[in-house]
């Protein structure tokens, strides 16, 4: 779907029709140029305020800036030293760790499958449950992300809902946000996010042609064959962008882990979001947190770039 | 694309019914009970906030309030605890949508109407940046707020979420351009319309439900953003619902849960209705999702 943009598109688009043998006269390319003029609002706001923090987050990270003091307005030049700090650290190898557990845990594994079986169930299932289960797991999707979290802060905390079902069955269950800060920050995150790839992947499945399936059918293929064989390569590149872009959404969690663990107890779930908030606000290095933030946007880079190349085959 | 631009009425009960499973009634029953299993799981959580949102005593437990009582409502609803954040939210969340779409059709228009060297590279550039984490450049954005002085300035923090979100906004408002037919415009060309006047009387009207599922996409994600204005606004007076919703913890040593609640509620019902709007008026349920469906 979203490949269709990075195709040319013959049907619709205008192509000015070279006359052979015209030459190129400069009226032409002028009259080209004017067109573009209407771009220049959006482009001038986000070069302004997109590609400018960007840039001004590698320049920043060669520097000292601090969040108050002589380094606040005027920051020295120091080269790689932040890096260098960065590698030495032993909470940036841990944050990555946990980053990586985060998004492979919350996302790529549970969320995609999750969303896909919800989908699968769904079709099989009665429509008024349909709607209503979909209903709920949607609600958990639109809230504003600050109350989510409050509400899950509220699920997992010592005296919370979790341990109150867990103390009706005689067991008496754990300060999770303290002990399992990681399970913790999955679980919810999985709470919130599932409705994505569950919407995304309903209207995946509802493209596929159930003459296909019905004729796998005849042909002998039993329930779970049907899948393997059959639904899951029909979407194949629905699961392969879904994955990367629940993975780029989860990349940059902020909120949740900031209300349910602030990256506690110590480090224990200080992912790089709130690892660069941390250095930069709570230890007033604006410097080193610029640089962390310069590593995430690197990351983000590589999987964005991952998933472009992943739109692409649909059309070529 | 085209799944936002004509959705189908009811798809659900359009697709043809297979013929040929004997085993529809166990299937179904396994499919329905697993599903509502799941349901109550993810049900749970919210169970608390409407709970607690009606009882006067209420605590992190679950409970079925002994009285139902509006209190907690009734003790939210003052200017400054609730109607001061949530106007700052409106004016936020309007000025990045309006800002936003704004630029967006702008933007649309050449790349949907012209060929040019320079389309394809731009949209590559803005699918790429859709990808990049806000969160990750919200340091250097403070740092670069403070240098242009835009620190605790709601103009400058409604720029920046204009930008952070025309990326996405470019991207949907062109492939919903691209479904609406050239045909029209060229008759108006002819007629003598500016390309200007084509997009105004005649492409932008016909898009009318592309625009509506773009902008309230975008005031929806304004209206939830917490790390952006939490960063950028500092002074009470100017912060959204999203911050101010911290004044209920700790102020006076214990947290007013079943006001938290209670406010919890009224700021997600904006969000709420928004949703319903789009998937009931506008799109299929995934109108919102449909974006960037693969």
């Amino acid at each position: 779907m979203t490949a269709e943009v990075l195709a040319p598109q013959d049907t619709h688009v205008r192509r000015p029709k070279s006359n052979s043998g015209s030459r190129r006269r400069p009226v032409r390319e002028i009259v080209k140029a004017m067109r573009m003029i209407p771009l220049l609002p959006a482009i001038l706001i986000m070069i302004t305020f997109l590609a400018g923090p960007i840039i001004w987050s590698i320049y920043g990270s060669f520097t000292n800036a601090s969040l108050t003091g002589v380094n606040a307005s005027n920051p020295q030049w120091i080269g790689f030293e932040n890096y260098l700090k960065l590698v030495n650290d032993p909470v940036f190898p841990l944050s990555i760790w946990l980053t990586a557990i985060f998004t492979f845990g919350s996302a790529v594994i549970s969320q995609n499958a999750l969303g896909l079986g919800l989908a699968l169930l769904m079709q099989k299932a009665d429509k008024k449950v349909t709607a209503s289960v979909g209903t709920i797991i949607v609600a958990a999707w639109i809230l504003p992300e600050i109350v989510a979290a409050f509400v899950c802060y509220a699920y997992f905390s010592l005296d919370g809902t979790l341990n109150q079902i867990l103390a009706n069955f005689g067991m008496t269950g754990p300060n999770w946000l303290y002990s399992f800060p990681m399970f913790a920050i999955i679980l919810a995150n999985l709470w919130r996010g599932t409705a994505f790839s569950m919407m995304v992947y309903q209207a995946a499945l509802n493209d596929v042609p159930p003459e296909i399936t019905e004729a796998a059918m005849i042909d002998g293929a039993g329930g779970s064959k049907r899948l393997l064989l059959v639904t899951i390569p029909m979407i194949k590149n629905t699961i392969v962008t879904n994955t990367m872009l629940i993975s780029l959404l989860t990349l940059s969690v902020f909120t949740l882990i900031y209300v349910m663990t602030a990256g506690g107890p110590g480090n224990d779930s200080t992912t790089l979001p709130i690892l660069a908030y941390k250095e930069a606000f709570r230890f007033s290095n604006i410097g080193y947190g610029t640089a962390i933030a310069t590593v995430m946007l690197i990351i983000g880079a590589i999987f964005s770039v991952v998933y472009i190349r992943a739109l692409r085959p649909q059309k070529d | 694309m085209s799944v936002i631009a004509a959705p189908p009425k009811g798809r659900k009960s359009d697709r043809p019914v297979s013929v040929a499973s004997p085993k529809k009634n166990v299937i179904g029953f396994l499919a329905n009970a697993v599903l509502v299993v799941i349901g109550a799981c993810f049900l749970l959580p919210l169970c608390w906030l409407i709970f607690a949102s009606v009882d006067n005593k209420a605590t992190y437990q679950t409970k079925f309030p002994e009285e139902f009582s509006l209190d907690n409502f009734a003790a939210v609803l003052t200017p400054e605890l609730t109607f001061l954040p949530l106007w700052n939210s409106l004016i936020i969340s309007v000025g990045t949508a309006g800002i936003t779409i704004v630029a967006a059709l702008l933007a649309a228009y050449p790349l949907s109407r012209y060929q040019a060297r320079f389309n394809k590279p731009f949209m590559y550039g803005v699918l790429f940046a859709t990808g990049l984490p806000i969160t990750a450049i919200m340091v250097p954005v403070y740092s670069l707020f403070v240098q242009f002085n835009l620190l605790d300035s709601i103009p400058g923090t409604i720029l920046f979420m204009a930008a952070s979100s025309l990326p996405i906004a470019i991207f949907m408002t062109k492939n919903f351009m691209d479904s609406v037919p050239i045909t029209l415009e060229e008759a108006a060309w002819i007629d003598g319309a500016s390309a200007m006047g084509a997009l105004r009387l005649i492409v932008v009207p016909l898009m009318r439900p592309g625009i509506a599922v773009v902008g309230i996409f975008v005031f929806f994600q304004a209206w939830g953003n917490f790390f952006v204005p939490f960063i950028l606004l500092l002074s009470p007076n100017k912060q959204p619902a999203a911050i101010s919703i911290y004044s209920f913890f700790g102020q006076y040593g214990a947290i007013a849960y079943g006001q938290l609640a209670a406010f919890s509620l009224i700021y997600a019902v904006p969000a709420i209705v928004l949703y319903v709007l789009v998937s009931r008026g506008i799109g299929g349920s995934f109108a919102l999702a449909g974006a960037v469906k693969g």
